[in-house]
């Protein structure tokens, strides 16, 4: 299809979303992301039955810990789509960039020296996802 | 168990707000299980707490440690090579550990960084709850092992309350009536008659009545 997405998008493999941790999702934003995004298979095609939902549920505690630390939740969010699905990829990697641009760079670098790697947003995608 | 609850963010934000530089001290035991003070959540709260400072531009240096136990002198020894160069501890152990650390490290405040809730069992991943409320005289063997003192709301010891309808407690609805639990377990043991027993006046002495309690061992001390 050769379809195009935004280009600040770094994607980081799993092998499903089962093994996101709340750990991750935190770092993340500690090295300096914008903001995260969990793209986990449709919900009840797991091939590990429950690994896409477990993430889900991460996701929303994760979001809470962000909103409690003032980074905000809303940076952080969790999509499911199939591996054929390739112009919704596009479309919530669109999506996914516009809001946090709306929001502005990671609160916590206002502090640091400023990066070339500004408008980064991480995509922590299954592999065949890709 | 111990089970216990990672106390908000803010809260613990608010106790280190003097400091720049701390220990994050988990512990091994009791609340490594119930997900509230093991090395994972150590983890977590570190990375919670360093992006809040980070955001205020007031950056904290955190040290990560999670002890064996910390209600064990010899585990709390482990961290006396560096503890001094520290400005404060937040302990993620039960209440007893945090009492123990503060103890043994009397220069540095030490903060509890969850709330310690009860004694209790993992009913099922992720959820737990109270069986123990420890009195100091078990009477479990009078009631077909199923504690009226932690689970009755009003710790009776003679039968329910007028308040037991339908199994559930007038306390929440959701709480089943301990001595409805006592009486369908005696009945699966056909000792009913053991209701008739008169359970007389307790002495809580043995509980938090006496004090603060103690046992000494005298055949295990050195």
């Amino acid at each position: 299809m050769r379809l195009s997405y935004p280009t600040n998008i770094k994607i980081i493999q799993v092998p499903c979303t089962g093994k996101v941790d709340v750990l991750y999702l935190l770092k993340a934003f500690q090295y300096g992301a914008d903001g995260v995004y969990v793209a986990g298979c449709m919900e009840g095609d797991c091939h590990f039955l429950t690994g896409n939902l477990r993430a889900r549920k991460r996701v929303e505690y994760a979001k809470k810990i962000l909103e409690e630390v003032g980074i905000g939740g809303e940076r952080l969010e969790m999509y499911n789509l199939s591996s054929a699905q390739g112009p919704r990829f596009v479309e919530i990697a669109t999506e996914m960039t516009e809001r946090i641009k709306k929001l502005g760079p990671n609160p916590i670098k206002a502090f640091r020296a400023p990066s070339v790697e500004n408008n980064k947003t991480i995509l922590i995608s299954e592999e065949k996802n890709r | 168990m111990i089970i216990g609850k990672g106390k908000p963010i803010p809260t613990i934000l608010k106790m280190i707000e003097n400091h720049t530089k701390i220990i994050v001290a988990g512990c091994r035991g009791c609340v490594t299980v119930c997900s509230a003070g093991g090395e994972k959540e150590v983890g977590i709260l570190s990375t919670a707490l360093a992006l809040a400072r980070e955001k205020e531009g007031k950056p904290v240096e955190i040290r990560e440690v999670t002890l064996e136990r910390q209600c064990d002198p010899e585990y709390l020894e482990t961290i006396r090579g560096f503890a001094d160069e520290y400005e404060a501890i937040v302990s993620i152990a039960c209440g007893a550990g945090v009492q123990f650390m503060a103890e043994k490290y009397r220069q540095i405040p030490v903060y509890p960084g969850i709330d310690t809730n009860f004694i209790g069992v993992t009913e099922r991943q992720g959820v737990w709850t109270e069986r123990c409320q420890a009195c100091g005289d078990c009477k479990l063997h009078l009631t077909g092992g199923i504690c009226p003192i932690s689970r009755c709301a009003k710790s009776l010891f003679n039968g329910p309350c007028g308040g037991s309808s339908k199994g559930k407690c007038e306390v929440n609805p959701e709480i089943d009536c301990g001595w409805q639990l006592i009486y369908d377990r005696l009945k699966e043991l056909n000792k009913l008659d053991q209701l008739e027993v008169i359970i007389p006046i307790n002495d809580w002495s043995t509980s938090r009545d006496g004090g603060p309690r103690k046992i000494i061992r005298e055949d295990l001390m050195l």
